[in-house]
Formats: structure tokens, sequence, C-alpha cells
């Protein structure tokens, strides 16, 4: 009982945080993909011409939806626990009886939750340029809970080792934007060259692209079990990590 | 639950940097106690309470809250510590109703109870009326007893208060003591550390005073005072004295031509001292202690050396 109560807590301050600042967390994700959408696939699309049998704007619209979904998982839980660090407000938390996994739980949840909102935002966004059949339901909403759950785990772990703001935003900059945008969102690697090709199986987020494009789209580069599996045990990893990490005080307690 | 509320035994704290912060720190306080937690900055109070309120990882020994150990138990001990920081640590950009109403929420408590609460320890603490607002918006006074509404709002047995007064003026120091004392009357132990020695004389029955990471001194304030074996008064003449007058067994300094400084120690009266200054013709208008006392016994006790 008292565990749900601070579950709850946390997950609804989480909410709140992000609804009411909703000009930074909900609009730029929702402009962004605007913009792809007008310039690769209005614009430039039409002469790229179709890619597994689609239109190139109906092609790149699972990859941008799991783009913001990624981003905005990740950058929710990183900033909103740095931000309780600086402002030292993670020690209402430390001192409270509750578990270390509770407080894991609850950031994770607060990431999945924006993940998901900003998801549906972009996928309307997406119906004003494109049409959209879901072609497997549950395998797209299990990827996308799976894909926003690894990478608030991901955001939660990058927090707890950061000192300063500038170390919030390398992850996502250097090391998330480079995969997301190599991991077949606007091309599918069969168009690569073997090498190539072998190079892109390394990236895990192709992986999670390719497992919503089959969802929403029925085609994918990579087999869905597969696909579902590797999230699946990365989820287990980095929540494994993260606890170990929490529970240790890492970057939290001295 | 045992009559003691903390038992602190061989407390040690090496950080990672190689300062050992406390070195072997023996404490007990008893339920139902109000104690002034004493040292120079540097000396490890902050690091003692972290510890307790699991903020900080201890490197040896134990520490037990009301015969609970903070590892081995730490769920149950934490729902009976308070803790009011010596640094604001909450969001300064959330409303201040969230910010209490969230805590009881970490505690445990459901959301119906938690309002009542919030809603009492707001009125208690004269923030009802800015419950709405940012925190960022109320004064350095009110976020002090912000973080004090908010300790309170899981109904601690133990209250911890790191410099709870610093930066608050007299009239809300004031009222903040007369609190405390009732928030003790009622049951719940308070330890408390202050650079304000007045504060501790006035509102603490017993004193631990902290020194090199180490314990001093520990006892009643009445017993510790009463160890004092010298006192400074400041004198006001009624005329001006050109050299400081020659006393005898009173060490004495002329700070200005109205103004004495004199030390008088336990085995010599002050009516023989007023004597002597009135065979030579000196008139004295009025006197006060230079320190509080427990002031007085603190300097002499903490080794002020290269701080």
């Amino acid at each position: 009982m008292s565990n749900r109560v601070a579950l709850l807590t946390i997950v609804s301050r989480e909410v709140l945080r992000f609804m009411r600042i909703w000009l930074q967390t909900l609009l730029p994700p929702v402009v962004v993909t605007a913009l792809y959408f007008i310039i690769f696939g209005n614009l430039i699309g039409p002469r790229i011409g179709r890619m597994d049998g689609f239109d190139y704007s109906q092609f790149i619209m699972p990859g941008l939806v799991m783009m913001a979904v990624i981003t905005n998982s990740y950058s929710n839980v990183v900033s909103s626990f740095y931000s309780a660090k600086f402002h030292r407000s993670i020690e209402e938390m430390l001192i409270s009886p509750m578990p270390g996994y509770l407080i894991l739980l609850g950031y994770t949840l607060g990431g999945v939750l924006r993940g998901l909102v900003v998801g549906v935002l972009v996928m309307a966004v997406a119906l004003l340029f494109t049409e959209l059949r879901v072609e497997h339901v549950w395998i797209t909403v299990i990827i996308v809970v799976l894909t926003a759950t690894l990478f608030s785990i991901g955001g939660f772990i990058n927090a707890l080792f950061a000192k300063s703001f500038d170390d919030i935003s390398i992850v996502p900059t250097f090391v998330l934007a480079p995969l997301t945008y190599l991991g077949g969102v606007f091309y599918s690697i069969d168009m690569l060259s073997p090498f190539w090709r072998q190079i892109s199986l390394a990236n895990p987020i192709l992986y999670m692209v390719n497992g919503f494009r089959y969802g929403i789209l029925g085609v994918s580069d990579i087999g869905i079990g597969i696909a579902i599996g590797l999230i699946v045990v990365m989820v287990l990893l980095a929540f494994g990590v993260a606890l170990a990490l929490l529970e240790r005080g890492v970057g939290i307690r001295s | 639950m045992t009559d003691r509320a903390l038992s602190i035994e061989g407390l040690r704290k090496t950080y990672s940097n190689g300062f050992q912060a406390l070195d072997g720190i023996d404490l007990d306080v008893e339920r139902g106690d109000f104690v002034a937690l004493l040292g120079p900055n540097g000396a490890g109070k902050s690091t003692t309470i972290g510890i307790i309120c699991s903020l900080i990882t201890k490197s040896a020994g134990s520490v037990k809250v009301f015969g609970m150990d903070i590892e081995r138990q730490r769920s149950r001990v934490r729902r009976c510590i308070g803790l009011v920081p010596q640094e604001f640590n909450f969001n300064i950009f959330e409303p201040v109703e969230e910010i209490v109403l969230n805590q009881a929420g970490y505690y445990g408590i459901p959301r119906r109870e938690a309002r009542r609460r919030t809603a009492a320890a707001l009125q208690r603490m004269g923030l009802w009326e800015k419950r709405r607002g940012s925190a960022r918006e109320l004064s350095g006074g009110m976020k002090r007893r912000l973080m004090i509404a908010r300790a309170l709002v899981h109904e601690p047995q133990l209250l911890i208060l790191d410099e709870p007064t610093a930066g608050v003026d007299l009239e809300i120091r004031r009222s903040m003591w007369e609190f405390l004392r009732e928030t003790n009357r009622s049951g719940v132990t308070i330890i408390l550390t202050t650079h304000y020695l007045e504060e501790a004389e006035s509102l603490c029955d017993k004193v631990a005073i902290i020194d090199h990471g180490k314990i001093v001194e520990h006892g009643m304030v009445s017993d510790l005072i009463g160890k004092l074996d010298m006192e400074t008064f400041v004198l006001n003449t009624s005329a001006p004295l050109r050299r400081a007058p020659v006393l005898g067994d009173y060490p004495v300094r002329l700070l200005d031509s109205r103004t004495l400084e004199v030390e008088i120690s336990r085995r010599h009266s002050i009516n023989m001292l007023f004597e002597r200054l009135s065979v030579q013709g000196i008139q004295v208008l009025s006197m006060r202690n230079k320190a509080n006392r427990l002031e007085e016994l603190f300097l002499r006790l903490v080794d002020r050396g290269g701080r």
C-alpha cells in the first residue's frame, strides 16, 4: 500500500513536471517531426521514390516516431533526476523509507509516459502528411514501451554519473543522435554494402526502429523475434545495472 | 522500541579524498531529549547527521535509532526520522504545497491524509497563504519553515535540525524556538546543531560538543556550564579611567576609558571584586557576561587552531 502511494507520487510528480513545461518538452518534437515530413517526406521524398514498397514519407514515419520516443524518454529522466541532484531535492527521496527499486521504477515510468505522449503527438502530426495503417498493434505497443523503458533507464544511469549539466547532454548529442540517424530511420540497411550492413547490425537502435516499422508497416530488415528479444535483454540488463548503482549510492551518496 | 532514541558507537567516516571527518564518535540520546550538537565548522556535525539520515555512508561503527540499525532496518528507521538540513534542498520551481505533499507521498501516506497533514503543517509554519506559489518566491526564513513543515509531515519521533535558524531574523528565530519547545514537549526527540550558543543554552537540556571528528564533551547543559572555572565580565564605570586598576586575583583589562574586562574564577566571589573596585573609588554602572556561558565553555574545549 505505502509503496504504491510512493510510486504514484513519483510518477505523478514526473508527469506534472513535463506537462507544466510543455513548451520545452512536448512541443519541440512535434515541430521537428513536422519539418522532417515537410523536407524529407514531401520535398525530397518523391525524388527518392518507394522504399520497401512504401512511399518514402510512409517509410520514414515509424523511424521518426521512434526517434522522438527515444530522445524524449531519455532526456526526461536524465534532466529530471540530474536536476533533483543539482537542487539536492533528491535527498527528499533518499531519506524516505522508499526502496531504491521504487525510485528507479518511478523515474522510468515518468520517462516512458513522456515518450509515449510524444510518440502519440508525433504520430498525429504524421497523419497530416501520410496515411497510417497499423499492421500489428500489439507488436507496435510492445516495441515502443520497451524502447521507452530502455532509454528511460539509460537516462537514469547517465544522471547518476553526471556531475554537471554538460554531462547530461554528452550522451544524447554524441551517442544517441548518431546511433539513431544510423539506425535505419531514413533508409533500409539493404541499401548498404555488406560491410556497412554488418556494422549497422551492431547498432541496437536499428532493432527498435525496425521492430516498430514491422508493427506499423509490416516490413523489417530484422526478424521481429530477435528485435523484441534483444530489447528485453537490454532492458533487464540496464535495470539491473541502474539498481546496483543506485543501491551503492553512486553519484548520490558520499 | 527502546528508551534510547539514538545510539552511536565508534562511528568513523573517511571520504574518498582521504579526509577523515569522524574519528570514532560515541553518542547516546534518550527518548524525549532536546540535544544540541555543537562544534566548529568542519568538526563533523553535518557528516554525523548525514549518516544518521542515510545521506552519507559510514566507514565504520554502528548507528541505532530507537534500537533499530540504520542499515539492517533502514525502512523502519527512516520512518522515525525527520530532517531539516542546513542547505535548502527542495526544487525551488515546485509549488510550496506540492513539496510537502510529495514528501508525505514518499513516506507512503495516502493522498487524502497527506493533504490534511500538509495543510496542518503549512498553517502551523505560517505558510498557508503561500501554498500555491513556487518555493523560490519565499524569503529565507520562509524557506527554512517550509523545510520544517516538510520534515514534520510524516510525524517523526526523532527530529534533526542542522542549523535551522541560520540567517533567520530575531523575531522568526524566537517563534521557531517556541515551536521547537512545543514539539519537544509533545514527545519528539530533537537534535539540533547551531552556531548560536545562546540558542543551544536556551533550548536544549543536553549538549554534545564535537571537534576534529570526536565528541569532546557530552552531558546536561547545566552540568557542563558548572565545569566552567572562569568567567569573563564586562563592567561599565561611571567615570573615565586612565589605566586599568590593579585588582589582585582578578585579571583586568581596560577596553576603553569607561569599560573594563575582568576574569573571575569560581574560587573568588564577585562581592570581593566590587569591594576592591570601591576601595579605588571606581563606581560600576552596569555589568554583563562577555560571552554566553556555553560559548565560553565551547571556546575552551574546541581547538580553534588551523581552522
